[in-house]
């Protein structure tokens, strides 16, 4: 290509210094992939990859059938799994309108002497999919039973 | 075909150009806009799972999208005006900053709107919403380096490579939620797969995103043509226009 040379001497610096930079920022957000993560998963932690006497945030999905809520008090007992590994988390605040079974849930507390995670503050995690609900409606009158509260790749690494 | 490209490069005739796309552009926005409003809000169902509230991503997602798009003109334009020192590249540049901060705080302040029900927060320092708050730091940056020299030129050539340097946030931003454990989820639209979405609702989304593009087109041309007037104000042809009208 006929570039004239002062041209050219611009492009290069600017090519080198952007890719610099990138280089830069891909070795630090390399460096810090743990820092980056919001949470950990339940195999990760019983691999022992989460921090010890400190607060940290578990995520993956409510296993299905596993919640367990109190009658007396806002007191919920459930199990976060990541379909290898399951974590018992207790929870005595108002749940988000979305936690459900079979939903994505990222719990921020600390684990007790028991090994059971202590949530001070849940959050539940949307997916990528969004239904209408007559479209499940027609899909259970014509035989495909439909699952409402499962929600398929969630919780995964 | 080079000379209509020249021609773009030539301040004056951008204006004039501007000047006859312009109402083209200002009734296709009013139009889709009315289009893609009706859609969301009237003819598109309710989510399974949030209810109405899934309605804030006919704004979320077409202003987001136009973030990241208008970052990238903005970052590309000013990288063609310094090196090959083509003034209408610097122009569309500059004129590209303020509206494309403002897509990013639309964005931010959506999705916060829409975080508190759907997640229980408004805020979380996940990888996602931290690139996008830096995106906002990077508009603001550019606008304030460009604000802070005294002669224009320096002033374009600086604020161009702040902005080509921060593009590598662009790619972080996109990848984000697949690189890292997120809160926020994954990328619903996909040139590559099915869209995981509703027929009605990604019709609606589809049109808000056209109208999102032509709204910044209509703008951009508008402060385009104020910016060429400011940097031409010595010209024959502005002193004519201006004293003619």
């Amino acid at each position: 290509m006929a570039m004239k040379p002062h041209r050219k001497k611009r492009l290069t610096a600017i090519l080198s210094s952007v890719i610099g930079v990138a280089i830069v920022v891909a070795l630090v957000l390399y460096a810090s992939e743990q820092k980056m993560n919001l949470f950990v998963t339940p195999t990760e932690v019983q691999a022992g990859k989460a921090p010890v006497d400190r607060i940290f945030r578990i995520g993956g999905l409510v296993k299905d059938g596993s919640v367990k809520r109190s009658s007396s008090s806002l007191l919920t007992e459930f199990i976060v799994t990541d379909m290898v590994a399951d974590i018992y988390v207790t929870y005595d605040k108002i749940m988000p309108d979305l936690f459900r079974e079979g939903q994505g849930v990222v719990a921020m507390g600390k684990m007790n002497s028991e090994g059971v995670f202590v949530a001070s503050n849940i959050l539940a995690k949307h997916d990528e999919e969004y239904k209408a609900p007559e479209v499940l409606d027609a899909l259970e009158r014509a035989g495909h039973p439909v699952d409402r509260t499962k929600s398929k790749s969630e919780g995964q690494e | 075909m080079w000379t209509w490209f020249y021609q773009l490069a030539s301040p004056k005739w951008f204006y004039q150009f501007s000047n006859k796309l312009l109402p083209w552009f200002r009734a296709a926005t009013f139009i889709l806009f009315a289009a893609g409003l009706a859609l969301g809000l009237l003819f598109s169902p309710l989510d399974y799972q949030q209810g109405n509230t899934v309605r804030i991503l006919y704004i979320h997602v077409p202003a987001a999208f136009l973030s990241m798009f208008v970052y990238v003109l903005m970052a590309l334009s000013g990288g063609i005006g310094f090196i090959w020192r083509i003034k209408m590249a610097h122009i569309v540049s500059v004129s590209c900053a303020p509206i494309g901060a403002i897509f990013t705080l639309l964005a931010l302040i959506t999705g916060a709107i829409w975080g508190k029900p759907t997640w229980g927060t408004y805020w979380v320092w996940d990888a996602r919403l931290t690139s996008f708050l830096i995106l906002l730091f990077l508009y603001l940056g550019f606008m304030a380096l460009h604000n802070a020299f005294d002669d224009r030129k320096t002033a374009d050539r600086a604020a161009a490579i702040l902005a080509l340097v921060g593009l590598v946030n662009i790619p972080i931003i996109h990848f984000s939620v697949e690189w890292w454990n997120s809160l926020h989820q994954g990328a619903t639209i996909s040139k590559f797969e099915k869209p995981s979405m509703d027929a009605d609702m990604l019709k609606a989304l589809l049109t808000m995103i056209v109208a999102f593009q032509v709204y910044f087109v209509t703008v951009l041309l508008q402060r385009v043509k104020a910016e060429i007037l400011l940097r031409e104000k010595l010209s024959g042809w502005v002193k004519k226009l201006v004293t003619n009208q």
